[in-house]
């Protein structure tokens, strides 16, 4: 057995544990600051280790762990989300007061959850890292024990996540039933020998149901706006830029491997869904007035266009979907990232009290902006790239249709950021006085804007790497 | 020298950023940030010059800017010759003018401005001259224009500087839609945008109509940018902006670049042979054309606008009669005197304290001696006297148009030799000599020291391309087989006698003034009435602007305002409506979100069933 396979997750956990044990040992009512770039550099220096080994493409435990190039790529992901989620909290953390040490803990743990999530080769050890994830998910949206609305989003998600999840052991019961195997490759080899058995395609929309429920696509996304409006918002950012790619992972390890043989019923269904959940994402965000609502919605929306890498499928949709998801990490946690010191700092998360938040920080009306613009796909910001890339691979699978409704849906996402922008830019602010904005928060939003802007003006590392990651998963 | 070529057109950006969001405030100190990075630019490019010059083999590299399955874009470096002759040409003169705006801008409120939008020209012009690509060459071509739209109407508080940048926009924009549709055809047909790979493309493509019609696309855009006729009207126009900007931009390099981008795309020309006649022909009548418009102007800058467009029709000429070598090293000599002579100019208009008009000059040379005598010089340049530059490119030409069996064309270009001399010498003995008519002072060194170095360039840069050189300028910049520096006696003989004779009936004219042109005038009222007002060219547009255009227009803006308006805000209302209406299908309520998925899990069972009835059948069975 390879224990180095494992050292990235050994790594992160033993980083988690360090936390509980270094903070009995330094027992401080100040020490969120501290901690929290301890964190963050701790995740920053295993990102960089998972960077330099991209290349690794190996399995162990007789097949249930699967250290891929796809894998990688993802770790990679979720440890610059984490790092991302640890800096912003710092500022938040003041918010919280209490046990801080453990809500750090808890961000690393989940950013380890969806690690092992994507290294699962079989579906056991994907449920269980699915739970996991959930269980860190859901704590870490209570604890905002300030306010009712986290305890409620908290409780609506572990009841619908219990709800999907059953969903989701069904199909892969299914699965374990039809094949005897409850190994990814078991499976596939089982279900392309022959013409695909009826029970297959319910198996189908039963796996389909649950991971739609992970990545919030319409009419899966009920629970989306209500937690993402309730947890802290650096949490409704993890679950954004982190939660929601390790959805996708699943999908692209699953569906091109397991539901190959029924391929064109698949595209069909994500096709509907994914028309459904850009539509709905994009017209319901319309009408909000709290930001976190809002930009749960774009959110929403959002993912209706990724999971067009899907639908267009092969290797130039799977690098689509992972430069989309990469570029959504920096973006999205621009907007959130923003509403996350306004609303910390001001206590509001309500869309018209940023009324003249360009005169009130510059700075935070700026990120605000570019993020919420490259969301939209405006060109000269990587949030243009993704959506072209996606839109790209579609029209080569010859799905142009659903390129077009989407391009036309998207003008209605133009419309509401640049509402926000005029929000900002143009109405007089109510308050005069500056919002301040921490240093760590500060780092963050500006490193996340410069990979927005670089990546949309010179894309071609993004997109070699996503080709090689690629290329490594369909050769 | 040649890997570090990319830092050319960076280092004036960086100036530009650097004056933009820092300096600003600091006049001098923005001025020496934009000279400081032009004169490494100036200096990289000379060593790249020395460089190739020692081993002169053409090198590209490139970025792959973007790079998804089927579409490759790249930012890349090509030096060759002729990229390698205009980056000098470019970095060299931007210098100079750079320096002279010390002088000429200095009690401008927009000083730092001023440095910050020349560097963001450089900066554009270097991009394009360095191009491998013709989309990255599209890119810069367009960011000049707007550099030159932003200094045309750099006092934009007058309102006719506005309009003229607007016009030089607008006209300009006309040529690049074509040349854009040139490019896109040219894809769709290669799939490629590299200068190289579209070159062995064409060379292995055998559809000659089709290769006709994209030259012609492609020569729209040079039309436009460089003011050949009938799209000329904006240079003489673009002379509302500040002088060092005309000698820059509207003189040396921006217009020329239309020649260097018919230079740069010679292979597709070369294998259209009806499309390098159009090039000869609208080069041949632009250049007679424009010069009878010179003769009847008094606006110093008018003048020497006109003589501009005359003289880039000499370039296309040459281009258009095979005379690859020839075109491009007019260009090169016509950057150094054309600049001297604006900058000269400037020098006037400083030294008169803002005036333009030729009638209101005189007796300069009192004076302003260095002014004179360096002015002196460009106007002989250009009118072709032997030895100064202007005679050897000029000579060129001619030669290849002779040799070419293009008669009428060479006809055409000796009586535009005439007629440069003749409205050159026409300028220069009204403007510098007789008697004084206004105060005058003669500028100070920042202006003056860049004339004299442009003077000495003007005298001696054609030598490079004389027989006095072995190797010489056809030797590095050809197309096809190098080129032996040669002179034909008899076309320098005619050629320099038409020239003095030109100069001689000035000076009859307007130096001793025995001769008068008035009977002439008044007996051909008309036809001088025509001249005088640009034959009517900008009343024709005006009238195509105001009637035609304005009646299409305001057709359309009926469809806009009550079709397009009324569908836009239907739409508008009809999504807020939808989106309003269904946002109350979240509840809140865990329930509704539970019974929501699972009967989406059963829609979707039932549409797969529906879509595939024998599944119906088979999943009873089954389950």
């Amino acid at each position: 057995m390879n224990y180095v396979l494992f050292l990235p997750e050994l790594l992160v956990a033993g980083l988690g544990l360090l936390l509980l044990v270094v903070h009995l040992l330094w027992r401080t009512q100040d020490g969120s600051r501290s901690f929290g770039y301890f964190t963050a550099a701790g995740l920053a220096a295993i990102a960089l280790y998972a960077y330099f080994n991209l290349g690794v493409n190996q399995t162990t435990l007789e097949g249930t762990w699967v250290s891929d190039p796809l894998a990688a790529f993802f770790k990679l992901l979720f440890l610059l989300a984490g790092i991302l989620v640890a800096l912003s909290s710092i500022s938040y953390l003041r918010v919280i007061k209490e046990y801080f040490t453990e809500y750090l803990m808890l961000v690393v743990f989940a950013t380890l959850s969806m690690m092992l999530v994507v290294s699962a080769g079989d579906l056991i050890s994907l449920y269980i890292g699915l739970e996991f994830m959930a269980i860190c998910f859901c704590v870490l949206t209570c604890y905002l024990k300030t306010s009712p609305k986290s305890p409620e989003a908290a409780l609506k998600y572990i009841v619908i996540n219990a709800f999907s999840s059953a969903v989701l052991l069904y199909g892969f019961s299914l699965l374990f039933g039809l094949t005897g195997s409850v190994s990814i490759t078991g499976i596939t080899q089982a279900l392309t020998a022959s013409d695909p058995q009826p029970a297959v395609y319910l198996a189908l929309v039963l796996v389909l149901a649950g991971f739609s429920f992970k990545t919030s696509l319409v009419p899966f996304h009920m629970w989306t706006p209500d937690v993402y409006e309730g947890a802290p918002t650096p949490i409704t950012n993890f679950f954004a830029i982190g939660s929601k790619a390790a959805g996708f992972g699943l999908m692209i390890r699953v569906f091109l491997t397991v539901f190959s043989a029924t391929a064109g019923t698949l595209v069909l269904l994500l096709a509907v869904l994914s028309f459904l959940t850009f539509t709905i994402g994009n017209l319901v965000a319309l009408p909000q007035t709290n930001i976190k609502r809002f930009l749960a919605y774009a959110s929403i929306g959002s993912a209706g266009y990724i999971i067009m890498g899907l639908v267009a499928g092969g290797r130039t949709g799977v690098e689509a979907i992972l430069f989309y998801l990469m570029i959504n990490v920096f973006s999205t946690f621009g907007a959130f990232g923003v509403a996350s010191v306004f609303g910390s700092t001001v206590g509001t998360d309500e869309i018209a009290d940023y009324a003249g938040l360009s005169k009130r920080s510059p700075f935070l009306a700026l990120v605000m902006l570019l993020s919420t613009l490259s969301l939209a796909g405006v060109p000269g910001l990587a949030g243009f790239v993704a959506k072209f890339y996606v839109f790209l691979a579609l029209v080569h699978k010859g799905f142009a249709w659903l390129a077009l409704v989407g391009v036309v849906i998207s003008i209605v996402s133009v419309f509401y950021f640049l509402r926000l922008a005029k929000v900002m830019y143009v109405y007089e602010a109510s308050e005069k006085e500056p919002v301040r904005v921490d240093a760590s928060m500060q780092l963050a939003l500006a490193a996340s804007m410069v990979v927005t802007v670089v990546f949309g003006v010179y894309p071609t590392p993004l997109v070699n790497l996503v080709g090689q990651v690629a290329q490594a998963f369909l050769p | 020298m040649i890997q570090y070529a990319w830092l050319i057109p960076l280092l004036p950006l960086a100036a530009f950023a650097v004056i933009i969001f820092f300096t600003g405030r600091n006049r001098l100190l923005s001025a020496g940030v934009a000279i400081a990075a032009m004169v490494l630019s100036t200096m990289i490019s000379t060593g790249i010059l020395l460089e190739y010059l020692a081993n002169p083999i053409p090198v590209e590299y490139a970025l792959k800017w973007i790079d998804i399955t089927n579409l490759t874009v790249e930012m890349g470096v090509l030096i060759d010759g002729i990229s390698v002759m205009m980056l000098f040409v470019v970095t060299f003169i931007a210098t100079l003018i750079f320096i002279y705006s010390l002088g000429y801008m200095h009690d401008d409120p927009g000083f730092s401005r001023f440095f910050a939008y020349l560097s963001l020209f450089t900066f554009a012009m270097l991009g394009l001259v360095l191009a491998n690509d013709f989309l990255q060459m599209f890119v810069f071509w367009e960011l000049v224009g707007l550099a030159s739209y932003l200094l045309i109407g750099f006092w934009f508080a007058k309102p006719a500087a506005a309009q003229a940048a607007t016009r030089a926009f607008v006209v300009t924009r006309f040529g690049d839609f074509f040349l854009l549709l040139a490019i896109l055809t040219l894809f769709a047909i290669f799939g490629t945008f590299n200068f190289d790979e579209l070159a062995e493309g064409i060379a292995g493509y055998s559809n000659a109509a089709v290769l006709t019609v994209v030259a012609i696309l492609v020569f729209l855009g040079p039309v436009g940018k460089s003011a050949q006729f009938p799209m000329h009207v904006w240079l003489p126009d673009a002379m509302e902006g500040p002088t060092p900007v005309s000698a820059l931009i509207h003189a040396a390099t921006m217009v020329a670049a239309g020649v260097y981008l018919v230079a740069r795309t010679y292979f597709l020309f070369a294998a259209s042979p009806v499309g390098l006649e159009v090039v000869a022909y609208i080069g041949g009548f632009t250049l007679v054309f424009a010069s009878t418009i010179a003769f009847t102007q008094f606006d110093i800058k008018k003048i020497l606008a006109y003589s501009t467009i005359s003289q880039l029709g000499y370039m296309f000429l040459g281009l258009g009669v095979g005379g690859f070598t020839a075109g491009t090293f007019h260009l090169m000599t016509h950057a150094f005197f054309k600049a001297l002579l604006f900058l000269g100019s400037g020098s006037v208009i400083i030294g008169l304290h803002h005036k333009q008009d030729i009638r209101e000059m005189g007796g300069l040379y009192k004076k302003m001696p260095i002014t004179t005598i360096t002015f002196l010089v460009g106007a002989l340049a250009i009118a072709g006297i032997y030895p100064l530059s202007g005679f050897w490119s000029k000579d060129a030409i001619l030669a290849a148009t002779l040799e070419s069996g293009h008669v009428v064309l060479y006809g055409t270009a000796v009586i535009g030799a005439f007629m440069t001399a003749f409205y050159m010498f026409r300028l220069f003995f009204i403007a510098f000599m007789g008697e004084p008519r206004s105060e005058a002072h003669e500028t100070s060194p920042s202006m003056t020291v860049p004339l004299v170095i442009l003077g000495l360039f003007s005298i001696f840069v054609g030598l490079v391309g004389s027989p006095l050189v072995h190797d010489g300028f056809g030797h590095f910049i050809f197309y096809g087989e190098p080129v032996a520096e040669h002179l034909d006696p008899g076309i320098a003989l005619t050629s320099n006698l038409v020239a003095l004779m030109g100069i001689a009936a000035a000076w009859l004219i307007y130096g001793v003034k025995v001769l008068s042109l008035e009977p002439f005038a008044r007996t051909f009222q008309a036809i001088y009435n025509l001249v005088l007002n640009k034959y009517y060219f900008d009343e024709i547009y005006a009238f195509l602007g105001n009637r035609v255009v304005e009646g299409i227009s305001s057709a359309f803006h009926w469809h806009d305002k009550y079709i397009v308006d009324g569908v836009v805000h239907g739409v508008a209302n009809l999504t807020n409506w939808t989106g309003a209406k269904l946002r109350f299908h979240e509840t809140g309520l865990l329930q509704t979100y539970a019974l929501v998925i699972l009967s989406s899990v059963a829609v979707l069972v039932l549409l797969l069933a529906v879509l595939n009835p024998p599944l119906v059948l088979k999943l009873g069975g089954a389950l």
